[in-house]
C-alpha cells in the first residue's frame, strides 16, 4: 500500500514562506477555481490557503531558539475528518493515501473542519466549501510535466530543501529513511490519527574531535614512540 | 469555538419539539381523557419547531442546495444520521396528527415509532458533538444525558403552557412533570460543567510542535489578517463575558423556570413565562456549550505576529 506524504526537515527551514506562495500560486490557477483573497490589498487582508509557515520560539532569552514550523494536511492514516463527513465528500484515496475534498459534493458544513485537531482545512468563503492541501495530485502523476517536477509545488520551491516527498510506506524511499535515520515524527500522536507527514527534528551541528584525530601517529619525526625534541627556532644573525 | 447561531436555534427548537411529544404521547399512554385536537394542535407546534430548527440549520451551510447529500453517509457520521432522524421524526409526528385527526386506532402504535425516533434524534444530535474526540469538552456521555434532559424539560415547559390553552385540567400535572425534568437536567448540564472545569487538555504546545521544552511562544502564525482557523475555532468574546454567561443561562434556563413553574401551578398564565424564558436561557446556555470548547487547533493560533 502507497501512502504519500511529506516529511518536513525543521533543522534547515528558515521560514521563507515560498512554499506557502507557490502553494497558493499552483493550486489558485488549477481547474478547481481560485483560491479566494478577500481584501487582499486593504485592512484585514485574508484567503485561503492550504500552507502556512508559523514561527515559535523555544527556551527563555538568552537560550532561545527560533523555529519555523510549516504547517499543511498530514493526510493521516487514521484521518478524523473524513468518516464524520455527512456526504462522502471529504475521502482518502486507497491507492495513495492522499486525503481530499470533492468540491462539488461539499455542502459547506464545516464538520470537517472540527474533527480534525491540526486546523489545516480551510473554508474558502468563495466557493464555500471546505478547501485543503492536496498533495499536488494534480502534478505528481500530471505526464505534462517534465518527470522531475511532478513533486507537490512546496517541495519544488522550498530553497533549503526542507520539504521531501515520498511514500512513507516504501521503507526505501528517502522519505522512509528520513523518518528512520534522523528521528522523524508525527504532531499530537495522542489524537490517535496517524499522520502521513513526519517532521524530522532541530539538532545542534557538532563535529566532535578526538585527541588521536589531531595527534599523528604517523609522525615521520617520531621514531619508536619518541618524542621528537624539537629544533631550537632557526634564527639570522644580523650583527655580524 | 465560535459559536453558530444557525446551529444554537437547530439543536435548542427540536429540542423542545422532542421533548413536547414525548410528553403529549406519555399523555396519551395515561389514558388522560382529552380530544383529539389537543394532540393534533400540539403535534403542528412540534412541526412547526422542529421544522423552523430545519430552516434554520440550512444556514448553517455553504451550499444549502446540496443539503440532501448529506444523507449519504450514515455508516460512519452522526451528522449524516442526524439529517436522516429529523425528518423521520418529523414525519412521524405528522403521521401521529393524522391518526389522531382520522380517529384511528393506531396512534398508540405509530406514537411508539415516532418515540423511538425522536430518542434516536436525541442521541445523534447529542453523539454529533460527543463523537468529535479533540475537543475534550464535548466527547463525553454527559453531552447525549444534557441533549436529552434538556430537550425534555424544555418540552414539557412547553407542554404545560401549551395546555393552559388546550387542557387546562392537565397543566398542574405538566408543570410538576417540568420542574422534575429541568431540576434533573439542571443537575445534568453541572455535572457537564465540573466535568469541564477538571479537564486536563491532552493535546499541548509540546505535542503540537513535538518539541519538548516547557517554554514554547508562538511569534507568528504565518499570516496578518486572520484566516479561517482564527474566525472558527475562537469565541472572540472577553473573558468577563463569559464569566457572566454561565450564570446567567444557569439562572434563566434552570432556576426561573423552576420557580415558574412551581408558582404557575397555581397561577397558570406564568406557564408561558416560563417556557420564553427557559427558551432565551437555553439559547444562552447552547451558545456557551459551543464557546466552552477549547479546540486543539487554537494551539497553532495565538499570536498574529
Amino acid at each position: 500500500m502507497t501512502q504519500l506524504a511529506l516529511v518536513i526537515d525543521l533543522n534547515v527551514c528558515v521560514g521563507c514562506h515560498s512554499c506557502v506562495t507557490n502553494c497558493k500560486q499552483w493550486n489558485t490557477s488549477g481547474a478547481a477555481g481560485p483560491l479566494v483573497d478577500e481584501n487582499p490589498y486593504d485592512k484585514d487582508p485574508t484567503g485561503t490557503f492550504f500552507n502556512r509557515v508559523q514561527t515559535f520560539e523555544v527556551g527563555s532569552y538568552p537560550q532561545t531558539e527560533t523555529m519555523h514550523f510549516p504547517k499543511s494536511c498530514l493526510h493521516c492514516e487514521d484521518p478524523p475528518c473524513v468518516p464524520v463527513c455527512p456526504t462522502g465528500a471529504s475521502y482518502k484515496r486507497k491507492e495513495d493515501g492522499i486525503v481530499l475534498v470533492d468540491y462539488d459534493k461539499c455542502i459547506g458544513c464545516k464538520y470537517c473542519s472540527w474533527a480534525c485537531p491540526y486546523g489545516v482545512r480551510e473554508f474558502d468563503e468563495e466557493r464555500k466549501v471546505m478547501t485543503k492541501c492536496t498533495l499536488c495530485v494534480d502534478r505528481i502523476y500530471n505526464e505534462k510535466l517534465p518527470e522531475a517536477e511532478r513533486k507537490p509545488s512546496c517541495v519544488i520551491a522550498c530553497p533549503t530543501g526542507a520539504r521531501i516527498f515520498g511514500d512513507v510506506h516504501d521503507p526505501e524511499s528517502t522519505a522512509s529513511k528520513a523518518i528512520s535515520e534522523r528521528g522523524g515524527y508525527p504532531l499530537m500522536p495522542e489524537c490517535g490519527t496517524r499522520p502521513a507527514n513526519h517532521y524530522l527534528p532541530r539538532h545542534k551541528t557538532s563535529m566532535p574531535i578526538r585527541s588521536e584525530q589531531l595527534y599523528r601517529s604517523d609522525n615521520p619525526l617520531k621514531v619508536d614512540s619518541i618524542e621528537p625534541i624539537p629544533m631550537p627556532p632557526a634564527h639570522e644573525d644580523f650583527t655580524t | 469555538m465560535r459559536p453558530a447561531f444557525s446551529v444554537i436555534f437547530l439543536t435548542t427548537l427540536i429540542g423542545a419539539a422532542q421533548g413536547l411529544f414525548l410528553v403529549l404521547y406519555a399523555t396519551e399512554l395515561a389514558h388522560a381523557e382529552v380530544a383529539a385536537s389537543f394532540y393534533i394542535i400540539g403535534s403542528a407546534v412540534i412541526l412547526l419547531l422542529s421544522g423552523l430548527g430545519l430552516l434554520a440549520s440550512f444556514f448553517h451551510l455553504g451550499h444549502p442546495e446540496r443539503a440532501w447529500r448529506a444523507a449519504a453517509m450514515w455508516r460512519t457520521s452522526w451528522l449524516s444520521r442526524e439529517v436522516i432522524a429529523l425528518p423521520a421524526f418529523m414525519a412521524g409526528v405528522f403521521g401521529y396528527a393524522c391518526a389522531h385527526w382520522n380517529g384511528s386506532a393506531a396512534t398508540a402504535a405509530i406514537g411508539g415509532v415516532t418515540t423511538v425516533l425522536a430518542i434516536t434524534l436525541f442521541v445523534c444530535t447529542g453523539m454529533v458533538y460527543a463523537a468529535i474526540k479533540v475537543l475534550k469538552e464535548w466527547a463525553s456521555p454527559l453531552t447525549i444525558v444534557n441533549f436529552m434532559l434538556i430537550g425534555c424539560a424544555s418540552g414539557a415547559t412547553l407542554a404545560s403552557a401549551y395546555a393552559v390553552f388546550t387542557a387546562p385540567e392537565l397543566t398542574a400535572i405538566y408543570a410538576r412533570a417540568a420542574m422534575a425534568l429541568t431540576f434533573a437536567a439542571l443537575v445534568g448540564r453541572s455535572a457537564a460543567l465540573l466535568r469541564n472545569a477538571r479537564l486536563k487538555p491532552a493535546t499541548t504546545m509540546q505535542s503540537a510542535i513535538g518539541v519538548r521544552h516547557p517554554r514554547i511562544v508562538q511569534r507568528s502564525q504565518g499570516a496578518m489578517g486572520g484566516s479561517f482557523n482564527t474566525r472558527e475555532f475562537f469565541h472572540g468574546k472577553s473573558e468577563a463575558f463569559i464569566r457572566s454567561i454561565k450564570p446567567a443561562f444557569l439562572v434563566l434556563a434552570f432556576f426561573a423556570p423552576l420557580l415558574l413553574l412551581f408558582i404557575g401551578i397555581s397561577t397558570p398564565t406564568l406557564l408561558l413565562i416560563a417556557f420564553l424564558l427557559q427558551y432565551i436561557g437555553l439559547l444562552a446556555e447552547r451558545w456557551f456549550f459551543f464557546a466552552e470548547a477549547n479546540h486543539p487547533q487554537n494551539l497553532y493560533y495565538q499570536t498574529i505576529g
